[in-house]
């Protein structure tokens, strides 16, 4: 329990913020492994791959930390799409203004502008670096050709286009301020140095040659991506972690309910939307009634009515982006996320099966060095030698590969676990906040034209 | 003529019946056959579908309530515009018929209570038992129960309507056919879904549509009833003989079969009779503006009107497909809390909850609006149009009389050396007889009009106020009920 190094004390009073419940675990931990890598190690039950700790993944258990400790902050906010250039060639860039106190940033307040191409760039650089050691990258919000395109070709330059390339830039924008905000919130993303010059630099990023939707580098990686996921059906790996195949089993639970909640969640927002314009369809019916209604009181309280529909169709579209917004797009980004999930988890059966043909080569080569030694060859058995020891070489970095992974691949399950709880919970309770403001509004818009009803004579 | 066209609209709505009632069977089985009960259909305050139907359709049946013997001086002409104005008085009691079945001492001299005591819904039809009580004079018996069916309403208000001593009265607008159509949609992809949904799942389905059948069916029986009041409160249509035989005669009306060649007839005859309105409104020029201007009116409110209401009942419906999604999100919140541990399956599980309940909420707001709204739109779609007829039988009118006019003139010019000539004579008292009765069709469809006015106008104020409050209601309800389970889901969180 005794701690020789005020170092360490830090550590451990971070790991109990974290988890409170395994503390005392965590303390009788350290009295038998004194290594400082295992104290984050001990809440996870991960004692089958402490010994496996790599020395590099020794240093992060102090910024894992950093992302519950409430002294460091950052907050990014996307804002203002503009449209620049003209034509086919124009494109949207956004501003992307970040506030922090992380001291790794050189100012606490910044913005930048960066073009949709720019995020793709971002997830694409971090997916590369980062996706091998088994962490949950953020997905980027999917391209969509036919809405840029309307953009590309609507006339006015910086000018608000129509209503409905307004909601698709809206839509864009939201969706790439959740994808910055969701990789801000990881402790080793959002100091990953590619991603503060993304955040920080005034210069235009180099352009990111793989994103574009059409070219030859997307079709490659399409292909790719198809036979990864043939690879995926096909290899079957024997699992020697239980906690793998629950979690998986978990997963693709999650997925498969949350993906049947989306859709409920966008057939809602479809029929919200819907009544919205109905409703303003009646409104009209109602302001028509009253200028033909003979009657003043009635046409009156039938022109009040009109007002009113007018006001509850706004509403309606408001009630429809809150669904849209809070609930669906939500999920849809969990979708994205479990996508990243199950990516992770398929590096790590790529991971399995290096080791398990390094190991392979291994016997080979033992064989090999075997039977040279029984031939008595002793010209060929340094070679043979020199190759058992290459291949224990590499039998163990890939051991070490997959053990990293797989340690790094529960650390970041149970991160995700945590945020998506309370992502979850946060969204399901702002949602409600909004439907009760919006009941309220109801109640007064109705309280207010009631008045009118009853002064009909 | 108008006897072959009355038969002719008759075996049109049969037959649409005969095409739509095979699905009935279904709910023969569904639903407790005989559930309909007058107190039943007063005394639920809790079930807000069935009281505000028959709340609703009070705005109308109030008027010159028979329950109320002041409302009808039954002797008197022109009681229709008292009536009226009672009729706004009652609004803002809305409970003031409801009551009044209760207590059938009640009864005043020369008094004529009609209502459907119940109903049946079987194989390929409904059953209304029409339950009469009465002191008028011509009746045998002062309380009498008689079944009726749609086809016998229709056959009731077509005899009323091709009367021609009623040609200067606004006739009650025949009660819509019997329409169970989104209850058979529903069914049907009930009996489509049935293999891939949960027990529960299906269970509250059929609980759905049973209860959506039943509001149906009570709306129906609703409507047929109004209709049947309206009559019985006016002071020329309730001493009707076909009203008398209506309610009093044990056996079917019209056991005439129908044949196809009907409903091409009528499509015919309907076309004639349209060309027949736009050519009497170009030809025959008004003398009188205040008819004039109400046919004005009267044509372009009755076209805002179905419009208003065709929008407001798409409207409700899509208010109903979102409460259908957030039932859709409930189920699937369900299923996913099957999934979460712990804090987290206590708390998706009472989001479903939630989910669950605004369902009801929002389904609730959607069948009020289309109560108070949407029916008295449709129910006064249907009344302008009566209102309308009745002008366009004063313009018919109007051109006899114009040509009995002519005839007058030719007779005189062409007989003008003779003394005393009797085709003279003859035109002078088709003139002074053409000449009498429009006017007194003029007098009366004026107080009609009026009354239709006031009749509306009282309707629409009842329905609005209680809209509005009922609004107000739910979206209180609804605030608390979300205000509440915010607590609720923070304690959880």
């Amino acid at each position: 329990m005794e701690v020789e190094s005020p170092e360490h004390t830090r550590e451990f009073a971070e790991v109990d913020i974290n988890n409170g419940d395994n503390g005392v675990e965590s303390s009788d931990e350290e009295e038998e492994v004194p290594a400082p890598g295992s104290i984050t190690l001990a809440g996870n039950d991960t004692d089958l791959f402490v010994s496996a700790m790599s020395p590099s993944s020794i240093e992060h258990p102090l910024q894992e930390v950093l992302t519950d400790d409430g002294d460091y902050f950052i907050n990014i906010v996307v804002s203002d799409p503009q449209k620049i250039g003209d034509g086919m060639g124009s494109y949207l860039a956004y501003k992307v203004t970040t506030k922090t106190n992380i001291p790794k940033f050189k100012r606490s307040e910044f913005s930048t502008l960066r073009r949709f191409s720019d995020f793709l760039g971002i997830h694409d650089l971090l997916v590369g670096k980062y996706m091998r050691q088994g962490r949950i990258i953020p997905p980027a919000p999917s391209k969509n050709i036919i809405g840029s395109t309307k953009v590309k070709i609507s006339p006015q330059q910086s000018e608000p286009g129509t209503p409905m390339n307004q909601e698709w830039v809206e839509i864009r924008r939201a969706a790439l301020e959740r994808f910055v905000h969701r990789t801000a919130q990881h402790p080793i993303l959002r100091v990953d140095l590619d991603f503060m010059n993304f955040l920080e630099s005034d210069q235009e990023l180099p352009r990111a040659v793989n994103t574009s939707a059409l070219s030859g580098a997307g079709v490659i990686r399409l292909f790719n991506k198809v036979g990864e996921t043939v690879n995926k059906i096909t290899y079957k790996m024997d699992e020697n972690d239980p906690w793998f195949d629950d979690k998986i089993t978990e997963v693709e639970s999650l997925d498969a309910h949350l993906q049947k909640l989306h859709n409920a969640m966008k057939s809602l927002v479809t029929s919200r939307r819907e009544l919205s314009a109905l409703t303003g369809l009646v409104a009209k019916s109602a302001a028509m009634l009253s200028t033909c209604e003979e009657h003043t009181g009635l046409s009156r309280a039938l022109s009040n009515l009109a007002d009113l529909e007018e006001k509850i169709e706004l509403l309606r579209s408001e009630q429809g982006n809150s669904d849209f917004f809070i609930l669906a797009e939500f999920i849809k980004d969990y979708l994205g996320l479990f996508g990243a999930i199950k990516c992770i988890f398929h590096e790590r059966v790529k991971a399995f099966q290096n080791w398990q043909y390094a190991q392979m080569q291994l016997s080979k080569r033992r064989e090999n060095r075997g039977r040279f030694e029984l031939a008595n060859r002793a010209d060929k058995l340094d070679q043979a030698q020199q190759e058992v020891d290459e291949w224990q070489g590499k039998v163990q970095r890939c051991q070490q590969q997959f053990d990293d992974i797989s340690a790094e691949i529960k650390r970041e399950m149970e991160r995700f676990e945590l945020t998506r709880v309370k992502d979850f919970k946060a969204n399901i309770i702002k949602y409600i906040e909004d439907q009760m403001a919006h009941q309220q509004q109801i109640v007064s818009y109705w309280e207010a034209f009631a008045p009118y009803a009853r002064e009909i004579v | 003529m108008s006897k072959v066209k009355s038969s002719i609209s008759k075996s049109k709505v049969s037959k649409s019946i005969q095409q739509r009632s095979v699905f009935l069977v279904y709910f023969g089985a569904l639903i407790k056959n005989n559930f309909f009960g007058r107190k039943m259909m007063d005394g639920t305050d809790d079930s807000n579908l069935l009281n505000s139907s028959s709340a609703n359709n009070g705005a109308t049946m109030e008027i010159a309530s028979p329950t109320n013997p002041l409302a009808v001086p039954p002797t008197s002409g022109g009681s229709v515009v008292t009536g009226a104005t009672n009729g706004s008085g009652s609004a803002t009691s809305p409970d003031s018929s409801s009551s009044a079945p209760a207590t059938p001492a009640a009864l005043g001299e020369n008094a004529l209570h009609v209502e459907i005591s119940d109903a049946l819904s079987e194989k390929e039809k409904v059953k209304f038992t029409v339950h009469t009580r009465t002191t008028l004079p011509g009746f045998a018996k002062k309380d009498n129960n008689v079944v009726r069916q749609h086809e016998e309403f229709v056959w009731l208000h077509d005899r009323i309507e091709e009367n021609e001593d009623y040609a200067g009265y606004i006739i009650p607008p025949c009660p819509p056919r019997p329409d169970f159509d989104a209850s058979r949609e529903k069914l049907q992809r009930l009996g489509e879904g049935e293999g891939n949904m949960t027990k529960e799942e299906f269970k509250k389905m059929k609980s759905e549509l049973e209860a959506e059948y039943l509001a149906t069916f009570k709306k129906t029986v609703a409507m047929h009833e109004v209709f049947l009041r309206r009559l019985a409160s006016h002071p020329v249509f309730r001493v009707d003989q076909h009203l008398k035989v209506f309610l009093e005669y044990d056996q079917d009306l019209c056991a005439k079969p129908r044949k196809k060649m009907a409903i091409f007839g009528g499509f015919v005859k309907s076309l004639g009779k349209t060309t027949d309105e736009i050519l009497l409104s170009a030809t025959v020029r008004d003398v009188n503006d205040f008819f004039e201007n109400e046919l004005q009116f009267l044509t372009e409110y009755h076209g805002h009107l179905r419009e208003a209401a065709a929008r407001t009942e798409k409207m409700t419906q899509r208010h109903k497909d979102v409460g259908d999604s957030h039932q859709k999100i409930s189920n699937a919140l369900t299923q996913l809390s099957t999934t979460e541990k712990g804090n987290m399956e206590t708390f998706v599980a009472k989001t479903a909850e939630i989910f669950e309940r605004i369902k009801n909420l929002e389904t609730r707001v959607a069948s009020d609006q289309d109560l108070k709204l949407g029916d008295t739109l449709r129910y006064y779609q249907r009344d302008s149009d009566a209102a309308k007829a009745l002008l366009i039988r004063r313009l018919r009118c109007l051109a006899a009389y114009e040509t009995a006019n002519r005839n007058l003139e030719k007779a005189r010019s062409k007989n003008k050396d003779v003394h005393a000539p009797l085709e003279v004579q003859e035109a002078e008292a088709a003139q002074a007889e053409a000449c009498e009765k429009f006017e007194s069709m003029s007098a009366c469809g004026k107080e009609e009009l009026i009354g239709f006015r006031n009749r509306r106008v009282a309707a629409f104020k009842k329905s609005l106020v209680e809209l509005s409050e009922l609004e107000i209601k739910h979206a209180k309800t609804q605030y608390e009920y979300l205000r509440q389970s915010l607590l609720a889901l923070k304690e959880i969180a």
